[in-house]
């Protein structure tokens, strides 16, 4: 008689236990589930030249918001719940607003690597801390200064704003289309040694400075028509911008450069935080403490989107050892004459800040008259 | 029914949004619900508005001028010369254009209008350049007309077309000559189509935002742009509610007048 092997329901089952933890390893791997971390940032902080590392050796996925402009940041996050963002990239001088309203989260100053900061005062940087906690930690930074178009411009012409008014340019000056940058330029120029904290008499007279050199604008552009109207030599020369922008195109070969003029720059300045009621805020710090080890600091001096001065030690070293020739193109050599760090304790430097003295509406509303004379 | 009630959802609530909206504060980077004057007080007084305003009017009313004249005696051509097989191939064509990102397409036109750009070399060859039409009004136009052009063909074309072949030969018949034959007869008989052509140029261009902007270099700024300033600088959006809701005041009252006008008989 033949014997037909029929398996019974118990053995169906044991099958299946068997086969289902025989296949647990995938499994687990798909689903140990990757973690997301909500980032607001201007653009190019979440992209792959800078978090790719970190997300795989976290099993961490970034989902950006980016925004354009502190305004922008701060209307994001005050119309999203609390919690929404995880990380929230700000220029320093938003911080300040964004701790009075209670986006961000208390940090601890031992998590973070103060101590080999580049810079004493970057430290304790204006605004990040409150009572003696710290609420945000700079990351990166910048200068804003002359950017011209080498052909047009002698970089001895480039020494001074005065470039700016030069005829040869006339409706060839473009504009970074923020009133902070372009204004704060035009206060240095007038000589304020504080370009943000100017009395009433001392503004009237930037609103002047700035009509005389109206003339002689050729445009108001966001990040990707600045590029391009210095990329295609439709500008020769641009006032509220840096090396984030020429640094980029300077790389590509263009003839344009960024320099720090005699009457002085001004820095602009990134800062991390972390979102109030952030569910991943262990995620979150361990992002901060990647972006200020050295490895982070090479990311971010580098970005593809714009590129950055290190703030640490160890990532200037890092730089220096991983790419000499950004390093030594950007001033971020020990005792290099450009050097960021020698520069601010030349004096001059200037960090970008709001308006003290005026509303912050007092200069949006000048820019818009400035952009419609 | 189903139309009204799309049109009260889509159309009515959230324009009615934006009207109680204009009357709102921003408070802390916040929208808060108010019903303050200071918005309206603030841009009806405020010069650089009305010079924005009469910019835009400026500028939309060339563009619609321009969009006419030049699309009339292409859109002549196909209705009246052209065999049907052409005017189909034509219209479809027409049609292309919408199929890529308008955004795309003024990009292109910055090579083209730049001062290293194709037309500056043209001009230079003929010594006339290097002359750059990028950042200029000019820049603007060319996108207004990138925008409309092809619809204003194909409203003209349509309109033509529908004009009854005989009335044309009757003005023949009686004498006419060509040029008095498209005022007397044709014009008058496509009237219609053709307002509606222009109005829907006007319309367009009143509100764009990509050419003056990407064309035009904000120099200086259009109504449109002036609503991204607003939102974008101190998240005044209140603000930017007022500037829209004096644009849909103004485009109504052209939408209102040139219907009034393509359908007046003729006394």
């Amino acid at each position: 008689m033949k014997t037909v092997m029929k398996p019974s329901r118990r053995d169906i089952l044991k099958i299946g236990v068997a086969g289902g933890a025989l296949a647990m390893p995938f499994v687990n791997r798909s689903w140990a589930a990757t973690t997301e971390l909500n980032m607001l940032a201007w653009y190019g902080h979440g992209e792959p030249d800078v978090v790719a590392e970190f997300e795989q050796a976290n099993n961490v996925k970034f989902k950006p918001k980016y925004y354009a402009g502190g305004d922008n940041m701060l209307a994001l996050i005050a119309q999203s719940p609390p919690g929404t963002y995880d990380v929230v990239l700000s220029d320093a001088e938003f911080v300040q607003q964004l701790n009075q309203a209670g986006y961000i989260d208390e940090l601890n100053p031992a998590d973070y690597p103060f101590d080999d900061f580049l810079y004493d005062d970057w430290k304790k940087f204006p605004g990040h801390w409150k009572d003696g906690k710290l609420f945000s930690v700079m990351v990166r930074c910048g200068h804003l200064g002359v950017s011209y178009n080498t052909t047009a411009i002698s970089a001895e012409e480039a020494k001074s704003y005065k470039c700016f008014w030069k005829p040869e340019i006339k409706g060839k000056l473009g504009h970074f289309d923020w009133h902070l940058p372009t204004l704060g330029q035009l206060s240095l120029y007038n000589g304020n040694a504080s370009p943000f904290d100017i009395n009433g008499g001392a503004w009237d007279k930037v609103k002047a400075t700035a009509k005389t050199l109206r003339p002689q604008v050729g445009g108001f552009f966001d990040y990707g028509g600045t590029f391009n109207g210095l990329k295609n030599g439709e500008m020769l020369a641009m006032a509220g911008i840096g090396d984030w922008i020429t640094g980029v195109l300077e790389r590509d070969g263009a003839k344009v450069a960024s320099v720090v003029p005699k009457e002085g720059g001004i820095q602009w300045t990134e800062s991390w935080s972390i979102g109030k009621g952030s569910k991943n805020a262990a995620l979150a710090k361990k992002f901060i403490q990647y972006m200020l080890s050295a490895q982070g600091q090479v990311h971010s001096a580098r970005m593809a989107a714009y590129p950055a001065f290190a703030v640490t030690k160890a990532g200037r070293k890092a730089l220096n050892d991983k790419d000499p020739k950004e390093a030594q193109r950007t001033g971020q050599v020990d005792g290099a004459a450009n050097d960021p760090v020698t520069l601010l304790k030349e004096g001059r430097i200037h960090y970008r800040d709001i308006p003290k003295q005026q509303s912050l509406e007092v200069w949006n509303d000048f820019w818009s008259e400035y952009k419609g004379a | 029914m189903p139309l009204l009630i799309w049109q009260v959802l889509f159309f009515v609530v959230p324009l009615g949004f934006m009207f109680v909206m204009s009357f709102w504060l921003v408070k802390d980077y916040r929208m808060t619900p108010a019903f303050a004057l200071d918005n309206w007080l603030k841009i009806l007084t405020w010069g650089i508005f009305w010079r924005a305003y009469g910019y835009t009017l400026a500028l939309a009313t060339a563009a619609m001028a321009l969009a006419s004249l030049f699309a009339f005696p292409a859109s002549y051509t196909l209705a009246f010369k052209a065999s049907d097989a052409a005017r189909r191939w034509a219209l479809f064509f027409l049609i292309i254009p919408f199929f890529t990102s308008y955004l795309v397409r003024v990009y292109a036109w910055q090579v083209v209008l730049a001062g290293n750009g194709i037309i500056s070399a043209i001009l230079g060859f003929v010594g006339l350049g290097p002359l750059s039409l990028l950042n200029t009004p000019i820049g603007t136009l060319v996108g207004y007309l990138t925008l409309t052009f092809p619809l204003v063909l194909i409203l003209q074309t349509i309109s033509l077309s529908s004009i009854d072949k005989n009335l044309i030969e009757a003005a023949h018949n009686l004498g006419c000559g060509p040029l008095r034959t498209i005022f007397a007869v044709i014009i008058p008989a496509a009237k219609v189509g053709l307002i509606v052509a222009a109005l829907f140029c006007f319309i367009l261009s009143f509100g764009d935002f990509v050419s003056p902007y990407y064309l035009g270099g904000s120099k200086p700024p259009t109504l449109s742009i002036m609503i991204i300033d607003s939102t974008k600088s101190g998240q005044q959006w209140p603000r930017a509610a007022v500037i829209a809701v004096m644009m849909i005041i103004s485009l109504l009252t052209v939408a209102f007048a040139s219907v009034t006008a393509a359908y007046r008989r003729r006394g």
